[in-house]
């Protein structure tokens, strides 16, 4: 059959796999500690159909030869870690990192998830949990009857609590980082996992070692770029009909022989 | 049977070789870094012994690729790099030999190794370049990589290694089965550095293929593959007019 039908039929489905990463960005632009993705293209091996160089005759050779590519391919995806804007919201266990760095939570099967948003809430025994509910790891437990609660640079907890001038130390919020941190595999709920790909987590103190100040009162936006996912949507549209419209031709020529001969 | 068919034919296969060519480049029309491939038509003469030369065969090749600019996209990541003007940044094959690209998506792996995005490690002045665990990574204009080391202030940047960049002539270079770009005749394979390359970081470069080109050559050859099945068609009709001409007497 037609190879022009295969080769555009790669084209259409990595063009597919494209919109699919470009509406689920759009559809993130509002999520806090989101980090969009990137399709990453590639073209796919070429067969030679003719060698160049190849005898024609006794004396002459082929100038030139034909080699055929076989279209396209998504080799993955990559996600940007590139920093989302801060958002000032005032509110005490909003915490955000301002560098590099993650926040880690304990999933329910004891493994641990990082994650960039710092929306934090107080479970009802006091902990602090992020939006779903997971532990932060280390634990921090807030006492009863606190007034105000401040986290500093360094992600040192402390409580003031009524009628006490000093006060109480809670522990420490550690942010860990990794050397290749689109690596890491998204699972949803803004969390990541750690995979061979994204390395070690290295944990440490925030602020210190290249990690990012924790930032208390604000939050991360998504790092989604409307205007740059708005276009993207526009090339890999119109590039998916360019795509068809080869299928379409090719059907065409393919009828015509049929009908013809 | 007349020879017209047979010529007729190689016409429509070779049409359909050309436009397989060209939806290939369609097909990667938002590839970073891709290069079109040209196709052209060249005549087969088939002569021999006496008489007319008549017999000319098509024969589809792609005789070289289209090495111009393609469009910068803006990404603002540190670590998508475009070559500016001509030159290619080098890559270490799955083989262990060096080849070119133009793709400049770049990331660190796990173990600090700076790759492609289709995960060849990019090379340095002495083979792939591994950069330790880094606060920023930038790449200037050379294609020199400076980091700034975990815990260290942006006052001590270090430099770790300059990505080589080479600019042989086009004309000598080659699209290899892996779509990398290679030397077209091995003995050329010793290409120097050359520090005229530039690069830019926070961009990278779209592909070259002019969508409108190619669906248009496409549209033309699919009307020429239809000249052909017309031809074979009128073939077809002559040989069957010459056996009700012959039944008759």
């Amino acid at each position: 059959m037609h190879a022009a039908l295969y080769i555009s039929k790669t084209g259409l489905s990595a063009q597919d796999k494209q919109l699919t990463t470009v509406a689920n960005n759009l559809a993130n632009a509002s999520t806090i500690g989101f980090k969009r993705d990137r399709a990453v293209f590639e073209d796919l091996l070429y067969q030679i159909q003719r060698q160049p160089g190849a005898q024609t005759s006794e004396e002459t050779q082929l100038p030139s030869g034909l080699q055929l590519g076989t279209g396209v391919r998504v080799v993955g995806t990559q996600k940007q870690f590139t920093a989302g804007s801060l958002q000032v919201t005032e509110q005490p266990l909003d915490l955000a990192i301002d560098g590099r760095g993650f926040f880690q939570v304990q999933q329910p099967d004891g493994t641990i998830g990082y994650t960039r948003a710092g929306q934090l809430h107080l479970s009802s025994d006091g902990e602090l949990v992020d939006a779903s509910g997971l532990l932060l790891s280390p634990n921090i437990t807030v006492p009863d009857g606190v007034n105000a609660i401040t986290v500093g640079i360094d992600g040192i907890v402390n409580a003031f609590v009524n009628g006490e001038p000093d006060p109480q130390n809670l522990g420490t919020i550690q942010t860990v980082d990794f050397i290749n941190p689109a690596g890491l595999q998204a699972i949803g709920s803004n969390l990541f996992l750690e995979t061979a790909a994204s390395g070690d987590p290295v944990t440490g103190t925030p602020g210190e070692n290249g990690l990012g100040q924790i930032k208390q009162g604000m939050l991360e936006n998504s790092n989604v770029d409307i205007v740059q996912e708005m276009v993207n949507m526009i090339t890999t549209q119109r590039a998916y009909e360019m795509n068809s419209k080869v299928v379409s031709t090719a059907d065409q020529m393919l009828q015509f022989i049929s009908q013809n001969l | 049977m007349d020879k017209a068919l047979y010529v007729a034919m190689t016409g429509a296969k070779n049409m359909m070789l050309a436009q397989a060519a060209h939806a290939n480049n369609l097909a990667n029309v938002s590839t970073p870094g891709f290069r079109a491939d040209f196709a052209q038509a060249r005549s087969m003469g088939v002569y021999y012994g006496e008489g007319q030369p008549t017999r000319v065969y098509s024969m589809t090749e792609n005789p070289a690729t289209d090495f111009s600019q393609g469009p910068s996209m803006e990404t603002g990541r540190e670590l998508d790099i475009m070559v500016e003007r001509d030159g290619f940044i080098a890559v270490q094959a799955p083989d262990g030999s060096e080849a070119y690209t133009r793709a400049g998506s770049l990331f660190v792996d796990s173990v600090g190794i700076l790759r492609t995005g289709s995960n060849l490690p990019v090379l340095g002045n002495g083979g792939p370049i591994a950069i330790p665990a880094a606060e920023k990574i930038e790449i200037g204009l050379d294609g020199s990589i400076t980091i700034i080391p975990l815990g260290q202030g942006a006052d001590a940047p270090a430099i770790v290694d300059r990505i080589r960049l080479v600019n042989p002539p086009t004309g000598t270079m080659e699209k290899s089965t892996d779509g990398l770009i290679r030397p077209r005749d091995p003995e050329n394979a010793d290409i120097q550095a050359d520090a005229s390359v530039s690069l830019i970081s926070g961009f990278l470069e779209g592909s070259n293929v002019n969508a409108v080109h190619e669906m248009t050559s496409i549209l033309g050859l699919a009307r020429q593959f239809e000249m052909q099945i017309k031809m074979m068609h009128k073939v077809q009709e002559n040989s069957e007019t010459s056996a009700s001409l012959l039944q008759q007497s």
